[in-house]
């Protein structure tokens, strides 16, 4: 049996968050009323011309500078002919031999903490097709053209991925970074972030590409994931067996886990592109590209990359919390309370318990019931002993479920840490006088009981003794031992 | 008689309140009624909002408002978006067609108080040159009702001919406006690309189409060119410049080497070859004029324009095959009866809903933009394209104008070409280059061949309208062609 190499490219369509389409005034938002939202432009009806959003463009042009691309000093929309009846023009305008943005890259990081860096062929600007409806509708088919003339940004990488969960990293890539720039909302339930996935194998070592298969409209991690692993797993039975793979669009069915052949190349549509002659070329010039450069946010790995120079994270916990935008300045804002000496305790409570209770309950960063300043409250009252670790978690949950600060709740529960070496040693007495039996065997070497002692002190105490105290206490009174 | 006086002549009777609105309105309307029926110039006849229209103008009139055509009627190309009226384009596709919204130029003239009487015939699609190809027949020259007006603005011409309304407007995508003007004997203006907006006009080729006007005169022309253009922010590719009163050009006084002394104009070499020597005649006259009024003139070469009819029937069938897709049956106009599944809706509606020529050309348009011919054809003829604008561009380093006749033959007789389609396409010889190269080209009368107008042509650079219409209007102060009027339409 041969050993197959894996080769795959991804297609993402990030569709951009201007508020009106790319070529005419109706408003983008989702889910209005069918047809509601689609102009005379946007039904393609006799006579109407296309023109150009702006916002559109230097939202392209920002993505272009933050995957370090080059930026077309001139680009041109050329028409996809086509017949469908969600494509009110019989042609999609896209852009084809110039695009807005080619030749950048992405570097991503791998489970096994390698870093491997992605090739993007080009970035282009387009619109989105309408919807067919079949739903609900007796003989025959509703056209819901809403959609029609949103704006995407399809984004073309190189063959440069081997393995699904690479594939899977390289599009989480993306998916942070168009957030980070706020170009797309990245929601891809309503299909404003998708993929189409080009998929081959050949036998390690070889050069050549195998024929590559296309999947098309994935729209979730999982769904791609699970398509390029079926589409591997079949085109090596198919070569195994002694069959050959064909060029195709293929089609993934999340229900049955499979991917179906829409379409092969012989039946592929000529698309007979043309330059459009109702839109001039974008012509883009080196002012535009400073401002649009002077927008540009502090990008994910500039970020994580500060994280761990500057807070001294490592590099999971810097690419954790550099990830999201949101979480990011959720943990930056912990840290502007708290001081950046305690970045370590405050990484390990955002991507620990915070984020543990926002996954409970399904929610974003954006929506926690606990605001930064709350929880640096909380992560002070660590710092300065005022609570253990232990009892915090508890608070955090006070913190999570009302509306009361940190230290009122450790008030109001009398939750203060008991850091009088007395009163400890008081308790300690107490305990090693109610266990003599204990005591012997502790004394005799066995060592493991001083966790015993630790944990009947604690509960005297009701969990409140310094653990740092109580160790150094607890070893002193119980001598003789280790 | 109201049909015999000018724009202007008009405008100053109905300021004096000599004439209202309405008057004249009711007068073009018993023309149109009482004369088209032979010629069949106009197809779509909106009387009654005329009417209102014309009242509407009378009221601002009477407000003391002033405006060049305000209250004065004009017919428009049924090529032209018109709100609440059927807009066909001379084609069964759209014959159920009622625009929604108003075209640009079309707006532009309503605010300016114009009265729309109704909407004129046209080749299908303007995919013609001798407005056979309309789905509501053929228009008749007024000169010879047996005898094609040109195309495919020929019922706009034919009804500027009849004097049916002082002005119509029209469409010129490789001589639409042009050709027309010539066989029918009036003067026609199709302005620089980008001069005046395409939004709103049923796209035929959109990096070619372009609006203009048919009038008597080019002071008539001038008059309207100067509302209908200018930019438009719906059309990204109409230009941001301002326009120039052109009537205040043509009202200059002459200078002391006559109205035209200092202008320099270049004859067209290429336009002579194989001309006839009666046609050939009338321009060489046309030209002893403009010396006479100061000009100076000179032969220059336009090495590349034979090569203009082969490369526009390469980029003008590309661009329509895709411009035509989107009457597909779905959203509006023609859709076939009960189609038993989506390919049969295409193929039906589109299969009956489109005429020949429509068919021919996006048959052609498709194939040369069809992988593994997109290189041999449709890149070629753009290469050649920009030859021959650089052919232009080298003229007019020397020249202010060229000129040369508009078309190679007087109208030739319904039916003679309707079987031929390359001797058809070969009527528009002369006027193709101005539109592959986006310059302002222009015909006015200049004579008769066996009783039957012909018309000289004046190409510019771009956005030299105002050198256009200035010679030409000093060339009508200097004959009268402009002012023969067919027998029967005096």
């Amino acid at each position: 049996m041969a050993d197959w190499e894996v080769v795959i490219g991804l297609e993402i369509h990030a569709q951009l968050a201007t508020r009106s389409k790319i070529f005419s005034g109706a408003a983008t938002a989702y889910g209005a009323p069918p047809n509601s939202q689609a102009s005379l432009v946007d039904l393609a009806y006799p006579g109407v011309l296309p023109v150009l959003n702006a916002e559109a463009v230097r939202m392209a042009v920002k993505f272009g500078l933050a995957i370090g691309a080059t930026v077309a000093p001139r680009s041109v929309f050329a028409r996809k002919n086509y017949f469908y009846p969600d494509l009110p023009k019989g042609y999609q305008i896209s852009q084809y031999e110039l695009p807005v943005v080619s030749r950048g890259r992405l570097t991503v990081l791998l489970d096994d903490g390698v870093s491997k860096t992605i090739g993007i062929t080009r970035a282009h600007l387009e619109e989105d097709a309408g919807k067919s409806l079949h739903e609900g509708l007796a003989n025959a088919s509703g056209i819901d053209l809403n959609r029609a003339g949103t704006p995407l940004l399809e984004i073309v990488s190189e063959p440069d991925m081997r393995s699904a969960k690479e594939a899977v990293a390289y599009m989480k890539k993306v998916h942070t970074l168009v957030r980070y720039l706020d170009i797309c909302d990245g929601n891809m339930q309503e299909g404003s972030f998708r993929c189409d996935a080009n998929v081959s194998v050949r036998p390690r070592g070889r050069e050549k590409f195998g024929t590559r298969a296309e999947i098309k409209n994935l729209n979730s991690f999982r769904f791609v994931e699970k398509a390029i692993h079926y589409e591997v797993a079949r085109q090596i039975d198919l070569l195994e067996s002694g069959g050959k793979v064909i060029q195709e669009t293929r089609l993934y069915d999340s229900d049955k886990d499979e991917t179906r052949s829409m379409r092969s190349k012989e039946e592929a549509n000529d698309y007979r592109y043309f330059p459009d002659p109702d839109l001039l070329p974008v012509v883009i010039d080196d002012e535009f590209i400073a401002t649009v450069r002077r927008t540009l946010p502090e990008l994910p790995d500039e970020k994580a990359a500060r994280f761990e120079r500057d807070l001294g994270l490592s590099a999971y916990d810097a690419g954790v919390l550099s990830a999201g935008r949101e979480l990011a300045a959720y943990f930056e804002a912990v840290l502007a309370e708290l001081g950046t000496a305690h970045a370590k305790l405050a990484a390990n409570w955002v991507m620990g318990e915070l984020s543990s209770a926002l996954n409970r309950e399904n929610l974003e960063v954006s929506e926690s019931r606990v605001s930064p300043a709350r929880f640096s409250q909380l992560l002070a009252r660590i710092v300065d002993a005022t609570i253990s670790g232990k009892i915090a978690k508890d608070v955090f949950e006070a913190l999570w479920s009302g509306s009361q600060s940190a230290d009122e709740i450790i008030d109001a529960q009398g939750l203060r840490q008991i850091t009088d070496s007395g009163a400890i040693g008081t308790v300690i007495d107490a305990v090693i006088a109610a266990n003599p039996k204990q005591l012997a065997d502790y004394r005799s070497g066995k060592d493991k009981l001083f966790g015993f002692f630790v944990g009947q002190v604690m509960k005297a105490t009701g969990g409140k003794a310094n653990p740092a105290q109580l160790n150094e206490l607890l070893k002193a009174k119980l001598g003789g031992g280790p | 008689m109201l049909h015999t006086l000018s724009i202007s002549e008009l405008s100053a009777h109905l300021a004096a309140r000599q004439v209202s609105s309405v008057e004249l309105t009711r007068h073009f309307l018993a023309r149109i009624e009482r004369l088209n029926p032979a010629l069949n110039a106009i197809i779509t006849l909106t009387a009654e909002a005329a009417l209102a229209a014309a009242a509407a103008a009378d009221h601002r009139l009477a407000a003391g408002e002033r405006g060049a055509l305000l209250g004065i009627p004009v017919i428009h190309k049924d090529i032209f978006c018109t709100d609440g009226v059927r807009t066909s384009c001379g084609s069964r596709m759209l014959d159920n067609f009622i625009a929604p919204y108003d075209a640009t130029v079309v707006a532009r003239l309503k605010a300016a108080g114009a009265v729309m009487l109704g909407k004129a015939n046209m080749d299908e699609f303007a995919m013609g040159s001798s407005n056979e190809t309309s789905y509501y027949g053929s228009v008749k020259n007024p000169w010879d009702i047996t005898r094609v007006p040109g195309g495919s603005s020929g019922g706009s011409a034919a009804a500027t001919a009849a004097r049916l309304a002082p002005y119509v407007t029209g469409t010129d995508t490789g001589g639409s406006i042009r050709q027309p003007a010539a066989l029918t004997g009036v003067t026609g203006i199709k302005p620089t690309y980008g001069r005046v907006s395409r939004y709103g006009i049923v796209a035929f080729a959109s990096s070619l189409d372009q609006a203009g006007v048919f009038a008597h005169s080019a002071a008539d022309a001038a008059a309207v060119l100067e509302i209908m253009s200018g930019f438009d922010p719906l059309d990204s590719t109409s230009v941001d410049a301002p326009v120039p009163r052109y009537g205040a050009e043509l009202a200059a006084p002459a200078a002391a080497g006559g109205p035209l002394a200092g202008l320099k104009i270049g004859l067209l070499r290429e336009f002579f070859d194989g001309l006839e020597a009666r046609n050939a005649a009338l321009i060489h006259d046309a030209l002893a004029v403009f010396r006479s009024l100061g000009a100076t003139t000179r032969e220059v070469s336009l090495p590349h324009l034979p090569l203009s009819v082969p490369t526009y029937y390469v980029v003008a069938p590309a661009e329509c095959s895709s411009n035509l897709s989107r009457f597909d049956g779905v959203r509006f106009g023609y859709r076939c009866a009960q189609p038993k599944d989506l390919l049969d809706l295409y193929k039906r509606s589109r299969g009956e809903g489109f005429g020949a020529e429509v068919k021919r050309r996006i048959m052609t348009g498709t194939y040369v933009l069809s992988a593994g011919y997109f290189d041999a054809y449709y890149l070629k003829a753009q290469k050649v394209r920009r030859l021959i604008t650089d052919d232009f561009r080298t003229a007019f380093e020397s020249v202010d104008l060229v000129i040369g006749p508009t078309t190679p033959t007087p109208a030739f007789k319904l039916g003679a070409k309707l079987e031929d389609p390359v001797t058809m396409y070969l009527n528009d010889i002369y006027t193709i280059g101005a539109n592959l190269a986006g310059l302002p080209g222009m015909s006015v009368p200049c004579g008769f061949v066996d009783d039957l107008p012909m018309g000289l042509q004046l190409i510019g650079p771009h956005f030299a309208e105002g050198k256009l219409l200035n010679a030409a209007h000093r060339f009508q102060q200097a004959t009268d062609w402009h002012a023969h009027a067919p027998r029967g339409y005096e």
